[in-house]
């Protein structure tokens, strides 16, 4: 079982057709990865998709960059 | 293709009702909808005796709790819609210095806030699925105006132009998203008209006669076939030449 942080990763890598080497914790989905703002929301989807739960859509606008996305899904999930 | 499920709402009658029908013959599944039980299982008989998989439900468009609920037992009894077909509409005619706050609300929501609750609900699945189609029923009415319904006409316009923002936002994910027009169509809602009216309407048809909701039907199933893939953000005119933008 790989750790949340490679499974985000990964999932971003796929969903904002990006390489995974590229998906540093500190990027900004907007301002590094070139997301637009409905890749952020299918972004979310995917998430809430790879770790079977649902986040609040006002929850869901905050998660701006990998290392948000990490921490939501860990403090969420455990 | 068969596989797709198709959403239509107000299809106990008329153009609704044609339109549930038309997209179940080519190959949808279908669930139609009717603010009412009774027009819910008269949707359920009508697509049962032409053999097509699907039934009717009971939805308030006006309500989000009803629209997410039904959205849910769509998705989990037959998947998520990939049409959705936004036609529920009432109309509360009366001139502007008559016209009580209720007749404007009323209209504008059920015609126009149900477009907002509808399409929001249906998105992610469309989105996921990388194919949709949304199809809009507005009316001539919203393009020329009419007295005596500028709650109708407002309504009507505002659908067109919500047709052209989402086909704008969405395109990049293969949804389209396009408007239907009727003229004046031969259903429960035009037959409210005085027979006076309805000949002098037809005298202002080049056609000369009011249309049959099958008529719309078929233009909302070459919108959701591969043939209608390129048009997108586009409200379609179908009224026997009433009105020429």
């Amino acid at each position: 079982m790989s750790s949340i942080e490679e499974r985000v990763k990964k999932i971003v890598a796929e969903q904002l057709g990006v390489k995974e080497e590229d998906v540093q914790e500190n990027a900004s989905f907007v301002e590094d990865l070139g997301a637009d703002s409905l890749d952020t929301v299918e972004l979310v989807m995917a998430l809430e998709e790879e770790f079977e739960t649902e986040i609040p859509d006002e929850e869901a606008e905050k998660i701006t960059t990998v290392k948000l996305a990490i921490d939501y899904i860990k403090e969420n999930l455990q | 293709m068969t596989d797709r499920v198709a959403l239509v709402t107000g299809a106990s009658r008329g153009i609704g009702r044609a339109i549930a029908l038309a997209l179940g013959k080519s190959g949808y599944t279908v669930v139609g909808t009717a603010t009412s039980d009774a027009g819910a299982q008269s949707i359920s008989e009508g697509l049962a005796a032409e053999g097509i998989k699907g039934q009717g439900m009971t939805l308030d468009v006006s309500s989000s709790e009803s629209v997410d609920a039904v959205i849910k037992a769509i998705g989990e009894q037959y998947g998520a819609p990939a049409v959705l077909v936004n036609n529920a509409g009432i109309t509360k005619d009366n001139i502007m210095m008559r016209m009580k706050d209720e007749e404007w609300f009323d209209v504008i929501d059920t015609n126009l806030n149900s477009l907002y609750r509808l399409s929001k609900a249906c998105l992610r699945g469309m989105t996921k699925a990388r194919w949709g189609r949304i199809i809009n029923i507005s009316s001539v009415v919203g393009a020329m105006g009419n007295a005596g319904q500028a709650n109708y006409a407002a309504a009507k316009a505002g659908m067109d132009g919500f047709t052209r923002s989402l086909a704008r936002e969405i395109g990049s994910r293969g949804i389209t998203v396009n408007g239907i027009a009727p003229g004046f169509i031969d259903t429960d809602m035009t037959k409210k008209l005085g027979d006076d009216q309805r000949e002098l309407l037809k005298a202002q048809i080049p056609l000369q006669r009011l249309g049959e909701p099958e008529e719309i039907a078929g233009v909302v199933v070459f919108l959701a076939s591969d043939a209608g893939a390129y048009i997108t953000g586009e409200t379609i005119h179908v009224n026997g030449g009433m009105y020429m933008a």
